[in-house]
């Protein structure tokens, strides 16, 4: 009885992750799709508690424990969810990801001390042992690769390139294959427990080195490939314990988290071997595209006030500057005070603007910007042609034109907002430096295009100040 | 040869469930509009928090004199749950900015 009751909650356990992640990739449904799979989550997580049994039929024990954990893992989760800015989710999810990660990797550690505590080989097992490992492997890769990613994210680690990293990464790959062949096969006398800590360690290692090169542009990519990695270390935990809903769902991640991943790769125009092993920000970027430097020219407030005030139709670029800024409020402002004196206003979005896809609508959306005048890269691309004004705030490589015209730029190919079609640019960043690739933007030396430096936030407050003023 | 194939069959029901899982993982997500992907991911590394009900198993099962067991299968338990609490939580916040605005 109670066995069925646990296998019917697995069952719907599952049904609530599928329909659920296929109503969040639909703005309208998005958010029930996430309640539901949260409910098909707590019933898989309570019936494991008070209806899983072994193979002789003991339930399982050591309920404080159990408690205790949830109740602590569920206080600072929530905690940390709810408090994280929201320029700083990518790392947050990152985060929560290489949880996930070591979650799994402790349950092989603990499965492989199981086999040997009850005097078996691997080499007796080899299903079982392979299962073993590859979670060991996964889970330990996923969570070291995630704190790198957070990391650099946060600004804490920045992004460096060993001399040889694609073969030193390559290599370790191969250690860990080979320990593992070694280990399951039986080919050495050596302890098992001590090759077992060996392959974790390599898995460390190799879970850094695979994200320490990669730019912090490609870190999406990076954290939606490890998110599915994650979910595979989890589908070898649902094999090791024939568990079907953690094979449900940790099969459902690992693919989902694949096209997702290819997904937001062709959203750059990139493929995933290029952001793997073509780091962004690595050395190749000096090239020819720094001899464009040349001259750019300032405008004050007051002109970039006028300039707007009299437009018929101003587009607003946002990007990263504007999310660290927290200028989205201030932004939304601006839009209404330009509204207000019969100024079009519209937003355009490249599909990576920010560290994320999807980071500008989030941000703009908290700052009640509407909906509807978020306009799409394909969207509004035609539409710069009739602008007056464009206003870049602190994006860069989304704007940039080397991606179009410079087939040595390491952008070359990604689509970016035709800007330069409009009358007049403006650009608000902090300073000359380039963004977050490291690529010189050829469009501040246009002539159409006109530097305005300082903080978002600040530079944003007093020209809406300005035009307050004129208006 | 014949030992390939004996795990096969031994093994078919997972080799069932493998291949449907993933043209299903294919199939949903395709389509999917780029505003989407970090709310998708976010959702998606919610949905392999799964992993917490292995954590409960090991947990669950340690013996009390394993304290090997009792303190991974512990900070397992807390690790897993971090992950689907925080990945769900973190998932809403951010789809609760979609909500739709009334339009004027």
């Amino acid at each position: 009885m109670s066995s069925g009751i646990l296998a019917l909650s697995y069952l719907l356990g599952s049904i609530s992750f599928i329909m659920g992640l296929k109503m969040l990739s639909h703005p309208d449904t998005a958010r029930k799709g996430n309640l539901y799979a949260a409910m098909g989550m707590t019933l898989a997580i309570v019936a494991t508690i008070f209806l899983y049994k072994d193979s002789d039929g003991n339930p399982l024990g050591n309920y404080a424990w159990i408690f205790t954990g949830l109740a602590i893992g569920t206080v600072l989760g929530n905690y940390a969810a709810k408090k994280v800015a929201m320029t700083a989710m990518p790392q947050m999810v990152s985060l929560f990801n290489g949880m996930g990660g070591a979650c799994a990797a402790f349950i092989s550690i603990v499965e492989f001390n199981h086999l040997i505590h009850m005097g078996k080989t691997f080499s007796d097992e080899p299903v079982m042992a392979l299962v073993i490992l590859a979670g060991l492997v996964i889970g330990t890769i996923s969570f070291t690769g995630s704190m790198i990613a957070f990391g650099k994210l946060n600004g804490n680690i920045n992004d460096k390139v060993l001399p040889g990293q694609q073969f030193i990464n390559i290599g370790l790959m191969l250690v860990i294959v080979v320990l593992a062949v070694v280990m399951v096969g039986g080919y050495s006398s050596m302890d098992s427990t001590l090759l077992m800590y060996c392959i974790l360690g390599v898995s460390v290692l190799y879970g850094v080195l695979f994200v320490m090169p990669i730019g912090g542009a490609d870190m999406p990519v990076v954290i939606s490939l490890l998110n599915s990695f994650t979910g595979i270390a989890a589908a070898f935990g649902g094999f090791l314990y024939d568990n079907s809903v953690m094979l449900t769902g940790g099969i459902l991640v690992g693919s989902a988290g694949t096209v997702l991943t290819v997904l937001m790769c062709n959203a750059m125009n990139r493929s995933l071997v290029n952001v793997i092993v073509g780091s962004f920000g690595g050395g190749s970027t000096g090239g020819p595209s720094s001899a464009s430097g040349g001259t750019y020219k300032e405008v004050s407030l007051t002109d970039a006030a006028v300039l707007m005030l009299y437009s018929k139709k101003v587009i607003i670029v946002p990007g990263y500057g504007l999310a660290v800024a927290q200028a989205q409020h201030i932004c939304h402002e601006l839009e209404k005070v330009l509204d207000a004196n019969g100024v079009e206003v519209k937003y355009a979005i490249h599909p990576v603007a920010g560290r994320m896809p999807g980071h500008m609508n989030v941000l703009l959306a908290e700052a009640d910007v509407s909906y509807d005048k978020l306009m799409d890269m394909e969207e509004i691309n035609p539409e710069f042609a009739h602008t007056d004004v464009v206003l870049v705030l602190g994006a860069n490589d989304v704007v940039n034109p080397a991606a179009k015209s410079d087939p040595n730029s390491p952008i070359y190919g990604m689509p970016i907002l035709d800007v330069e079609d409009a009358s007049h640019v403006i650009v608000n960043k902090r300073s000359m430096k380039p963004g977050y690739a490291g690529i010189e933007n050829e469009l501040f030396f246009r002539p159409k295009t006109s530097m305005l430096f300082g903080d978002a936030k600040d530079a944003l407050t007093k020209l809406v100040a300005e035009i307050k003023n004129m208006a | 040869m014949e030992n390939i194939f004996s795990i096969i069959s031994e093994n078919i029901e997972f080799i069932f469930l493998l291949t449907l899982m993933i043209i299903v993982g294919f199939e949903v997500i395709s389509n999917v509009p780029a505003v989407l992907h970090t709310p998708l991911m976010s959702g998606a590394n919610a949905i392999h928090g799964v992993v917490i009900v292995g954590a409960i198993i090991v947990m669950g099962q340690a013996e009390s004199d394993d304290y090997l067991a009792l303190t991974l299968g512990f900070l397992a338990v807390i690790l897993g749950t971090l992950n689907v609490v925080g990945g769900f939580v973190v998932t809403d916040r951010m789809l609760e900015m979609f909500k739709r605005k009334k339009k004027n």
